[in-house]
């Protein structure tokens, strides 16, 4: 569990950095009349700080996969599974799918509509090849016989690259969603504001996958031992 | 720094926090059913986690029937009483006090106390009750399935949790029970982000963090908190569905049953229990601090004085969240962990009880030389106080490895948690429905039919829980369907068992008095006008009451002050409305 606490430790340190910023010290009982609030004059759209508090619960869903990982690793019957070639295209093609969205917002800022569509087009159309890719790399590995029960690396190699899917489900519907809804509309400040937060989702699902990438050809394995090493 | 205009008396023109486009229902069922207004989710999330709580009181009924009257009841075997405590503790503890406490209050108080005019997300926050709906449904559903609901307590402990000795084991129970927890989560986020962003985006010019009643503080607190703890629980049920359902062996040890080796082998059922208790403890304090905060608001309103310590109770609040993800383990002392984990999270469980010792200081002393109104909410406050004080003290007890672990499978724990987590928080729930009930309906609930409620639940929940703890002390075991003839259980712990058996038909039947009182006094209850208990906070200043959809007509209040001015010295009221600019105090000293 000691990864998730790692990652408590940072959400802890955010909060308190943030409340640090609130005059906790302040005497309330004091203060009467008109207070200036610490919100600046243009306000952080909520939208933003609704999707940062999301993010960070997909940050605890997955750090707490991952400390299971490696809690069930200590088990005598692990045994790691080969990482198909596959996963190395579909990272590839996540990367550009990440990239082309974060294009798109660059072009949305400069007004290049139609840039920017194009460019929202193809993250879309690289999102689904990933999942298509993951698909093929699912089924590369149970016809080479490594199925889901046959080992306990196996079981959590589909478990988390099923989530990790599902979470780039959701964000391939939403990023159609806004494709459809700027098809034909010029792309205004919501629209702008939306696609930020696309990209800001995709940046994030490619990070988690980056990770468990590492988790799964055991490189993390190593960063976690020199950790230890390094402690002890 | 501190940026304080002292010439009173002029009031900042509202020229505002970005007013937000309201979305306008267009019939009734946008109205009133798929509804994006907080407070009819509130009243939908209040009601559904009401009703299945109701089921959670019947099946407590069984399991004492069956307790104190052993052999009597034919239709109660060892299976459905395993099925009654499990489905028991699991409703209550996540199907109401969770969604009751935070969908609930949450929804409905939010918006109104930080001055906005709704929810931040509105259509999440729809979904969110929704989800909960078919959360709940799925649950119920178990009951009607095919060997019935699950019995392998409400920790659902891998390996028995899915063997086919279990109720439900091997039938449905256990899937839709974790499939419904699943679907409560994803329900639950989406509600949870809205608690948090709204208060951090949406409050109303003037509401500075340090002015938020702490009720708001409690329950957003625990917002996130839960938003960071379920998580635990989503993926500790996905993990055991997939080995229940797939096969998989991420909790299955290598077992055999009925002479038969199964298929699983070299999972650990201690990583569920981890993940269980990281999410199972938070839980407590996730139903703790909610009532904490309402609690703090009922005493200070009802006292007429200001709340004592509100830079204390907020830290406090903001550290008792924090200490509380990092105590899980404390559950798993009998577990076999190492014996230096222990003490760690010895002490950080003892730790604890500082800052919640100050929270009790702290109300003790608002209510000193305070003007006590003895109204129905302040009796459920003061109950509250009582109960929490009992049950945090045999807290201390099982805090300490050295006592806990002879006491861990007692009725002891039975009667602790109960009462600290049980009777407590439902006591604040039904004072905070005392108080808030005029401002959501518009009429007072009937004074003489609440006074019996109270009184039958407050002295019939000792009644129940105070013996408890002799019959665990004398080594009664917890989750047994029947002792049986056993040497070291005197015959005064089954007459004991009798007595708290009948307290609690007793407690149980009183609900059905205040139920009835909610439904008569929509139209038979006595007019309660905009503001019946004098109060400061926002959602007592609305123009309307019941409060419309977008909550505060034309223009968003402005906020002068905190939220407890009370009695104030000079003032002509005993209280000063927290949108009303002008003199309270001389306010000069404060520019520090």
């Amino acid at each position: 569990m000691t990864v998730v606490l790692v990652f408590l430790a940072v959400i802890a340190v955010i909060i308190a950095w943030w409340l640090a910023q609130q005059r906790l010290a302040s005497k309330p009982w004091l203060e009467v009349g008109h207070l200036h609030d610490h919100r600046g004059a243009e306000p952080v759209p909520a939208a933003k700080i609704g999707l940062a508090v999301f993010l960070a619960v997909v940050g605890a869903l997955f750090t707490l996969f991952i400390s299971a990982y490696f809690m069930r690793m200590a088990s005598s019957d692990w045994s790691p599974l080969p990482v198909p070639r596959f996963l190395w295209i579909n990272t590839g093609i996540l990367a550009l799918s990440s990239a082309t969205l974060h294009w798109a917002k660059v072009e949305a800022e400069r007004r290049n509509d139609d840039a920017a569509r194009t460019s929202l087009l193809v993250a879309l159309a690289a999102g689904l090849a990933f999942l298509v890719g993951q698909l093929f790399a699912w089924r590369a590995l149970s016809s080479a016989g490594y199925f889901l029960t046959s080992s306990p690396a196996n079981s959590f190699f589909y478990m988390l690259t099923g989530m990790h899917g599902l979470h780039i489900v959701g964000g391939i519907a939403v990023l159609a969603r806004v494709i459809l809804r700027t098809w034909d509309a010029p792309i205004d400040r919501r629209a702008h504001l939306s696609i930020g937060l696309c990209a800001t989702y995709w940046h994030f699902m490619l990070a988690v996958w980056l990770v468990l990438f590492a988790l799964f050809s055991g490189w993390a394995n190593d960063v976690v031992d020199l950790c230890r090493q390094l402690l002890t | 720094m501190v940026d304080v205009r002292s010439g009173i008396g002029e009031a900042v023109p509202p020229a505002e926090v970005e007013d937000v486009e309201l979305y306008h229902p267009h019939s009734w069922w946008t109205r009133y059913v798929f509804s994006q207004d907080a407070k009819v989710i509130a009243i939908q999330y209040a009601t559904t986690a009401i009703a299945i709580g109701m089921v959670a009181l019947v099946l407590s009924w069984l399991m004492r029937l069956q307790l104190g009257f052993p052999g009597t009841f034919d239709f109660i075997d060892a299976d459905r009483y395993y099925q009654f405590i499990t489905m028991h503790g699991m409703i209550m503890v996540i199907y109401l006090l969770t969604a009751l406490f935070l969908g609930g209050f949450g929804n409905y108080l939010i918006p109104l106390m930080v001055g906005a005019r709704d929810m931040v997300f509105p259509y999440a926050n729809m979904l969110s009750y929704w989800i909960y709906l078919i959360a709940v449904l799925v649950l119920v559903a178990s009951f009607f399935a095919p060997g019935g609901p699950t019995g392998a307590g409400w920790t659902l402990y891998p390996p028995q949790a899915i063997l086919s000795n279990t109720p439900g084991g091997k039938d449905w129970g256990i899937i839709l029970m974790l499939s419904s927890l699943i679907i409560f989560i994803i329900g639950f986020t989406m509600g949870g982000l809205n608690y948090v962003v709204t208060v951090l985006q949406g409050r109303a010019r003037g509401m500075t963090l340090m002015r938020m009643p702490l009720t708001v503080w409690g329950i957003v607190t625990a917002t996130v908190m839960a938003l960071l703890a379920f998580p635990a629980l989503f993926v500790a049920c996905v993990m055991m569905l997939f080995d229940r359902l797939l096969g998989t062996s991420f909790f299955m040890p290598a077992i055999s049953e009925m002479g038969e080796q199964l298929q699983y082998g070299g999972g650990s059922p201690i990583l569920f229990q981890h993940l269980f208790w990281f999410f199972g403890h938070p839980e407590v304090y996730i139903v703790a601090l909610p009532a904490f905060g309402i609690v703090s608001d009922l005493i200070s309103t009802h006292a007429r004085k200001n709340i004592f310590g509100y830079r204390m109770m907020v830290w406090a609040i903001v550290i008792i969240g924090a200490l509380s993800m990092v105590v899980w383990a404390h559950h798993m002392y009998v577990s076999g962990m190492n014996p230096y984990f222990g003490f760690f999270f010895a002490t950080t469980t003892l730790i604890i009880a500082v800052p919640t010792a100050i929270k009790v200081y702290n109300w003790v002393l608002t209510l000193w030389r305070g003007d006590i109104h003895l109204t129905l909410p302040m009796l459920f406050a003061l109950a509250f106080i009582v109960t929490f004080v009992n049950g945090g003290l045999t807290g201390l007890f099982l805090g300490n490895v050295v006592v806990d672990v002879p006491l861990s499978d007692t009725m002891f724990v039975v009667a602790h948690f109960h009462m600290v987590m049980g009777v407590a928080p439902i006591l604040v729930i039904f004072g905070a429905i005392y108080h808030w009930y005029p401002k959501i309906t518009g009429r007072m609930l009937n004074e003489a039919l609440g006074q019996v409620h109270f009184w039958t639940t407050f002295l019939g929940s000792y009644a129940i829980f105070f013996p408890m703890h002799y019959v665990g002390l004398v080594g009664v075991p917890r989750r047994y369907y029947e002792l049986g003839e056993t040497a070291f259980v005197p015959e005064s712990v089954h007459s004991l068992n009798a007595f708290i058996s009948v307290a609690a038909l007793v407690v149980g039947a009183a609900q059905i008095v205040f139920l009835f009182n909610l439904v008569w006094s929509l139209r038979h209850g006595r007019d309660a006008g905009g503001n019946p208990w004098r109060a400061t906070t926002l959602e007592w200043q609305t123009p309307e009451t019941p409060p419309p959809h977008g909550n505060w007509g034309k223009e968003l209040p402005v906020v002068y002050r905190w939220a407890y001015d009370y009695s104030v010295p000079g003032a002509p009221e005993d209280f000063i409305p927290q949108n009303q600019p002008g003199p309270g105090r001389v306010t000069h000293e404060a520019v520090s």
